[in-house]
């Protein structure tokens, strides 16, 4: 099988996301800028699928594109767009902001320069065919045996357990 | 140029698989045109469907029986002048309809027509094909709110919570099937369309009947999910005609509309693949495990000529009991010509049926096999298809906080019984 996922993919891919983030905070438009913001999104999702993770890219696509934003959007479109465009968009906290961004930025060129020593190799990337099986047996465990996170996992879902019954209690005063 | 061509027909990986891009355009390509030309045929038979369910007769003018009533609906549509309203966002107004269009038709890249007859086989088909699909509503907000409009945001408000509602439920229905795909010797289960077939092949059944109720009961959760998915009636709130005119889609006139109703028919017969893959066996013919001697390969595979015969059959019946008047007398031709034409389509089959019949290596059987699953899975598909049109016809619409109690108090907690009731007998019976 000859590979598809070519240099000329992941620039593509990284210039959309990069070129559509950036619109996201510039756009005045509130919905306009949430669809950008499923741009971005989309095209982490193909980005993932460069890096062989399917099931990744598939739950991204899933759970932000086709759900989350779905949410965002229903919000938005009850806002009052008109007014909201003429407001200040960037509060006076900016300079936090603004040291956060480089930080990140510093973080990001430092593993560009010397990633191979900061980050432990972690050998060849799974192949695609049996990717998604390895997180399910990393998840859940095989065979009687736990699996390397299935406690992690357990309580991560817990705290989203909680997580919803806050939103629900938050919302509907009386149950 | 021909040694590539026969290997491409006597090929037996997808195009995908076997990496070829030329091939996968072909496949895209063909796939493209069969959808739009289903698309035709489904408007035609749910216009004389409906008409005939209300005791009426439908189209009748534009060719014998108004069977050439959809183009020229597509031609006046083409022709129709595009309206964007002042007020409406231009871009956002313009780009909507291509948002579902383009969901709608990314899907077809995993349905699975036949073991081999994909674009491609991945990994994770089946999430793809729910992402992906839930990825169209995204087309009606968008259009619902750039109208500018009272009743296109309403429409589009409702679709919105209606459509995230129910792929809840439609999710939880789907990971029900995709556990029965584990239960085999090695214990793991798979997310790959082609794949979810071939474990139904392996387990000798559909998965409709496995765990007799339990797969029927998943089964007809996602049968009811996929209709409010496509916001088809009885769940057809987004566009409620009695108290939104037309809904999401009021502002829109021309090609543009058009579009909308393009997306609509190609994802009803997308979700519809989701449901014939996953319970329904996919592209097997009935039996295939228990009647599998070369004989009755060869009776089910005189299946699709029979087919094509009966409608030729049915249209020379129509043809020789229109009256006989000088105005009938061009559509009377026409009528004849369309069932010689089915009627030789119906030859054609035969003769490649009992051409694949004897050598099982030969292109002839390879071409053969592939009709015949590319028969079942249409066949499977088009039962939904027109279950769709007797919903439409038999059922009022549901009010929205019915719709909403039916989604969020029925369907879920159904759907979460039988996924985990699922999961523990499965334990117990592997």
């Amino acid at each position: 099988m000859t590979a598809v996922a070519t240099p000329w993919f992941f620039y593509a891919l990284a210039g959309l996301a990069v070129i559509s983030g950036v619109l996201v905070i510039t756009l005045r438009n509130a919905v306009h800028a949430a669809l950008a913001l499923i741009v971005t999104l989309l095209a982490v999702a193909g980005l993932y699928l460069m890096l062989y993770a399917p099931f990744v890219a598939g739950v991204q696509i899933i759970v932000y594109a086709g759900g989350i934003m779905v949410l965002f959007l229903f919000v938005i479109m009850l806002v009052n767009i008109e007014r909201a465009s003429k407001e200040r968009r960037f509060n006076r906290i900016w300079p936090v902001g603004l040291v956060a961004a480089c930080t990140l930025l510093g973080l990001f060129v430092s593993a560009f320069v010397k990633g191979k020593e900061l980050l432990r190799d972690r050998g060849m990337p799974l192949p695609e065919s049996s990717n998604t099986q390895q997180i399910a047996s990393m998840l859940y465990g095989e065979a009687g045996k736990m699996g390397q996170y299935t406690f992690a996992f357990e309580i991560a879902s817990l705290l989203l357990l909680v997580a919803i019954l806050g939103a629900v209690i938050m919302t509907k005063k009386k149950i | 140029m021909l040694t590539a061509f026969m290997s491409y027909l006597g090929s037996t990986m997808t195009p995908g698989e076997a990496g070829n891009q030329l091939w996968a355009l072909i496949y895209v390509l063909i796939i493209f045109a069969g959808v739009s030309v289903a698309v035709i045929c489904m408007n035609w038979i749910e216009r004389k469907a409906l008409a005939h369910f209300q005791v009426r007769l439908g189209p009748m003018r534009v060719g014998p029986h108004g069977l050439l009533q959809p183009i020229a609906d597509a031609l006046k549509l083409m022709l129709k002048e595009d309206i964007i309203p002042a007020e409406a966002d231009q871009y956002v107004f313009w780009f909507a309809p291509m948002i579902g269009l383009l969901a709608a038709f990314t899907v077809y890249t995993v349905i699975p027509f036949g073991p081999s007859q994909a674009v491609s086989d991945m990994n994770i088909g089946i999430l793809f094909m729910l992402g992906v699909s839930s990825l169209g509503v995204l087309g009606i907000v968008v259009a619902g709110w750039a109208s500018n409009s009272h009743y296109p945001l309403i429409g589009a408000l409702r679709s919105s919570a209606q459509m995230v509602s129910y792929e809840v439920a439609m999710g939880l229905a789907v990971v029900a099937a995709i556990l029965m795909t584990s239960m085999n010797a090695s214990g793991t289960g798979t997310l790959s369309m082609i794949g979810i077939v071939q474990a139904q092949h392996e387990q000798g059944v559909w998965f409709i009947f496995k765990f007799f109720p339990l797969g029927l009961i998943a089964f007809a959760v996602f049968a009811i999910a996929m209709v409010a998915e496509t916001n088809r009636a009885p769940f057809d709130l987004a566009e409620a005609e009695s108290e939104l005119t037309a809904g999401f889609h009021t502002e829109y006139s021309g090609l543009r509309w058009s579009l909308f109703m393009l997306a609509e028919y190609a994802a009803m017969i997308a979700v519809s693949s989701i449901a014939v893959t996953l319970w329904l066996g996919g592209w097997m013919r009935p039996f295939p495990n228990l009647l599998h001697a070369a004989a009755w390969d060869f009776i089910f595979s005189l299946f699709p000529a029979l087919t094509f015969g009966g409608l030729a059959a049915i249209a020379f019946i129509g043809t020789a009991r229109m009256p006989v008047q000088s105005f009938f007398k061009i559509q009377r031709i026409g009528l004849a010509v369309f069932a010689a034409l089915l009627g030789f389509i119906a030859l054609l089959l035969l003769v490649i049926a009992i051409a694949g019949r004897s050598a099982d290596t030969s292109i002839a059987a390879r071409f053969n096999e592939g009709i015949g699953y590319v028969y079942w899975f249409v066949l499977k598909v088009a039962v939904f298809m027109y279950l769709f049109i007797w919903y439409r016809a038999t059922w009022p619409r549901y009010r929205f906080d019915q719709l909403m109690k039916v989604g969020w108090k029925v369907m879920l907690p159904i759907s979460l019984g039988v996924l985990m009731l699922t999961a523990i007998v499965g334990v117990i019976f592997s």
